[in-house]
């Protein structure tokens, strides 16, 4: 089995000190290691953002995409080799800002991908601009007075999209973001899960102290996961408590299971297709 | 006398009206009689009442090209008429319903009028009007004096799926068309025959279905496409025969989706093509530049339609191909193909995904709504000829393996995710030869040449352009994509009224041929052929080899361009010396 520390690069890290985003890593690859799976299996694809130099930093086979379009490359990656555990990692940018139309449809579809979004409610590469994630009140510097819109909710989004996992965890509590990750991980279908990522730098208000108050987990409130209903109302939940753990979780048919996909698409044998007959057709 | 078979067809009538599978049967009943056939539809973009046609043109000899002047036409309305009086030849004939009011004055030509009962009869057998146009084939095949049967044969086979009760009726629409004609005699005043020549049937094809065969022979395992005219229909082909064949296509979100998913696939090793019109391609531009710096390997087929913006969504164009060339920001290498007609692109489709597989770059095959859609008869395809090739692929690497290895050739062999010590980042940011985020100077120079380096490899084994007609002549016309049929059909033309000129079809139009085309601008006289307005072709002639284009042919009103057009302009050409 692999160890997490067999899976870190040589590559320099280059997260500020004290980034949301070191939480994040550590929990992916304790569940990479924790769940036993093939290093050589598993597939990261990131969008562009702070979070999607993560591609340099794990060592499994690594997808740093463009901005907003991670989700739609991992679809291709999974439905190429439905062997790959395929894991998502997006910013609430590429999320929900660039490529939304991707969110909704993954979600739809249900694709047996894993999607983490790293959600520190600001554009971090950019240098601090507002997210669709931030409060219409928030002032930063593309938004001197804050702006129209009214928060995006990701797991209220993904829950009404139609995801068949829908989670969210903190990079300030390890053990419980591993554990998610590695549920979602096994989950057969969608997993969304939304990890509230403090940055340091450029969100002064949703910080580690602002969540080490609030947090509180799903799995000690005798939430029922498998309401939608219940989910939707929990989702709705954010102040003074902020719910973490799995919101609402079932079973439908996956995306592959569709497409009847029993061996992977790259594995069929080409050298044996002959088209004679339908050239016959046309005739 | 040699008997000479030599038809223009054309029927006629407002959308909906099923004109278009009318025109296909009829197209088909030549091609299993030996016969050569072209076939070109035109329709607005609207679903109902707008006004359709499609003409048939069908010979002993190859035809390559659409033409203005029509033999026999059948309109199925009045509008029919008004539109196209004035190519009706001399020895030629109109089939038309009764109801619609036709006098003889409105017609200039010598043409006779041929009313027929067509909803009457249609109605009697089948109880609607919807099969008038298979009466209306009957009527025809009387007067061409063609063998029933073969129509009947073409009947059976494309309405089988529909039942038996469907089949029959419109074999019975057909012989009661064919038996008034007989009745009337007028098969006897009518000139224009046909016969068989042979019991070879001739594969009959438009475009876009020679790209999604010629894709699926040569291995296609992953199709994604958002419905767009004209590029449609190969998305049509290839989820009809994904289960068949065994591989993956669908009709996803949208181009953005499209392009990234089909990237993705290639990245996990599928072997992976995205098809558009050139306003969805606009869409995917950003993701091209993706597999640039990736070196992902992806096949783009794009149709070309009136633009700019929504434009003439039926209608051709050939305004793209500096488009082709330029699209994606950054520089980075690519192949565009720009195949001539059905035949080219069913092998064009197998190689265009074995050269973005071998040198792991994006190769763009461009269409236009006339290759895309005309009907193209064909004597033979070769099916094994489509070899698959899939480049560098490692399967047993070391420890360290090093994806964007700088190589003499600027290829690094590639490794699929699933492989053990192949880890790599395929990433969009400039990356070190294990895909690591790098900006250093002398990272960013090794890395950048190592994949401009790939041109000059490319350029050794992309198939040269090539020339039709004897290689000395008083004019080469140059071509790429679809206007060649236009030219070869003109070439031949002119060559029996004593001018002689060649054709050069370029067909892998970028890297562009430099050699080849300098030879011949400093060899002959040249007219270069496109339909568009800046004549983007011959701008890149000025560009790479620094001699200017005196003639050109455009025309970019949307309709394709005619032998006739270019007849007209090489004697100009000749004439002015
Ligand atoms: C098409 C495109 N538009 C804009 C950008 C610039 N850009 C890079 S990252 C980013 C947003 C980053 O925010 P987020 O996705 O939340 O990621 P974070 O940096 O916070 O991890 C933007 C707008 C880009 N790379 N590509
Ligand atoms: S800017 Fe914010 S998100 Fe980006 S690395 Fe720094 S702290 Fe993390």
């Amino acid at each position: 089995m692999v160890k997490p520390a067999d899976l870190k690069t040589d590559e320099v890290i280059t997260f500020c000190p004290g980034c949301g985003n070191y939480g994040i890593l550590a929990a992916l690859k304790n569940a990479v290691s924790e769940l036993g799976l093939r290093e050589e299996d598993v597939v990261i694809v990131s969008g562009v953002g702070c979070h999607g130099h993560m591609a340099n930093f794990v060592r499994v086979y690594t997808v740093q995409s463009l901005h907003g379009r991670p989700v739609p490359f991992a679809m291709g990656v999974k439905i190429a080799n439905k062997k790959l555990h395929v894991i998502v990692l997006s910013g609430d940018g590429d999320s929900f800002g660039e490529g939304l139309n991707h969110f909704i449809n993954v979600m739809r579809g249900n694709s047996n991908i894993t999607y983490i979004c790293h959600d520190n409610i600001i554009y971090g590469l950019t240098t601090g601009q507002r997210s669709p994630t931030a409060d219409k009140s928030m002032i930063t510097k593309s938004t001197p007075f804050g702006a129209p819109e009214i928060r995006i909710i990701p797991v209220k989004l993904a829950l009404v999209s139609g995801a068949t996992f829908v989670a969210r965890s903190y990079a300030g509590d390890i053990r419980h973001l591993t554990d998610i990750i590695k549920q979602g991980i096994k989950h057969e279908g969608i997993s969304f899960i939304d990890v509230l990522q403090p940055c340091v730098t450029f969100n002064k208000i949703n910080t580690f102290d602002f969540y080490n108050k609030r947090v509180y987990k799903l799995e000690k409130a005798r939430h029922n996961k498998k309401s939608l209903a219940s989910a939707l109302k929990k989702a709705e939940e954010w102040g003074d408590k902020i719910p973490i753990g799995v919101f609402y979780q079932e079973r439908r048919e996956t995306f592959d299971e569709f497409f009847k996909q029993k061996q992977p698409l790259i594995s069929r044998n080409r050298s044996k297709i002959d088209v004679s007959k339908t050239l016959e057709e046309h005739k | 006398m040699k008997v000479v078979n030599k038809l223009s067809w054309m029927i006629g009538g407002e959308a909906g009206y099923g004109i278009m599978n009318t025109g296909r049967i009829f197209a088909k009943t030549f091609t299993r009689g030996g016969l050569n056939v072209f076939g070109y539809n035109e329709y607005p973009s609207l679903v109902r009442g707008g006004h359709n046609v499609y003409h048939i043109r069908v010979e002993d000899d190859p035809i390559n090209a659409a033409v203005k002047p029509v033999d026999l036409l059948v309109a199925l309305n009045h509008e029919t008429i008004d539109r196209h009086k004035d190519d009706l030849t001399n020895g030629g004939g109109v089939i038309y319903d009764e109801d619609v009011n036709l006098e003889k004055h409105e017609i200039k030509s010598k043409a006779r009028l041929y009313p027929v009962p067509l909803i009457k009869i249609a109605k009697d057998i089948a109880g609607k009007d919807l099969m008038k146009n298979t009466v209306a084939l009957g009527a025809s095949v009387a007067l061409i004096g063609y063998d029933f049967e073969i129509l009947a044969s073409v009947l059976r086979d494309t309405f089988k799926k529909k039942g038996k009760a469907i089949v029959e009726s419109n074999v019975k629409c057909a012989r009661a068309g064919y038996d008034y004609v007989s009745e009337k005699g007028w098969h006897d005043g009518f000139t224009h025959k046909l016969h068989k020549i042979s019991d070879k049937k001739k594969i009959l094809m438009t475009g876009n279905e020679a790209l999604a065969l010629g894709a699926i022979a040569g291995g296609l395992d992953f199709y994604v496409a958002y419905p767009m005219t004209p590029s449609s229909s190969i998305l049509h082909y290839m989820v009809a025969k994904q289960k068949e064949y065994k591989f993956f296509a669908k009709h996803v979100c949208d181009e953005i989706e499209a392009v990234n998913m089909a990237l993705g696939a290639s990245y996990a090793g599928a072997r992976a093509m995205v098809g558009t019109a050139t306003g969805g391609f606009a869409l995917m531009v950003e993701t091209l530049s993706f597999a640039g710096m990736c070196e992902v390997p992806i096949t783009f087929v794009v149709s070309q339609r009136g633009a700019p913006a929504t434009g003439l969504p039926t209608w051709t164009s050939q305004t793209d191909l500096k488009f082709f060339i330029n699209a994606g920001h950054g520089e980075f290498p690519r192949i565009v193909v720009a195949p001539g007609d059905a035949k080219e692109t069913f092998y064009v489709a197998a190689e265009a995904m074995n050269l973005a597989e071998k040198f792991q770059i994006p190769v763009i095959i461009a269409l236009d709504k006339y290759l895309s859609e005309s009907v193209y008869s064909i004597d033979h395809l070769y099916p094994k000829r489509a070899r698959i090739d899939r480049g560098l692929i490692v399967k047993n690497p070391k420890k360290g393996f090093k994806r964007y290895e700088v190589t003499k050739t600027g290829v690094s062999p590639r490794t699929l995710p699933g492989t053990p010590n192949g880890f790599y980042a395929c990433n969009s940011d400039e990356h070190n030869e294990f895909g690591y985020s790098n900006e250093e100077i002398k990272n960013r120079n090794m890395q950048y040449s190592k994949r401009m380096k790939k041109l000059k490899e490319i350029r050794k084994v992309l198939p040269k352009p090539v020339l039709y007609g004897s290689r000395k002549a008083e004019l080469t016309l140059i071509t790429w994509g679809s206007t060649k049929g236009a030219a070869l059909d003109a070439m031949h033309f002119l060559k029996n009224e004593g001018i002689n000129v060649n054709v050069l079809q370029v067909t892998y139009v970028f890297p562009f041929p430099t050699n080849e085309i300098n030879r011949v601008m400093k060899k002959n006289k040249v007219l270069v052929i496109e339909n568009n307005y800046t004549g983007q072709f011959a701008s890149l002639i000025r560009e790479h080899t620094g001699v200017k284009v005196k003639n050109r042919l455009n025309k970019y009103d949307g309709r394709p361009i005619y032998p006739v057009e270019i007849i007209h302009k090489v004697r100009e050409v000749l004439r002015n010396g």
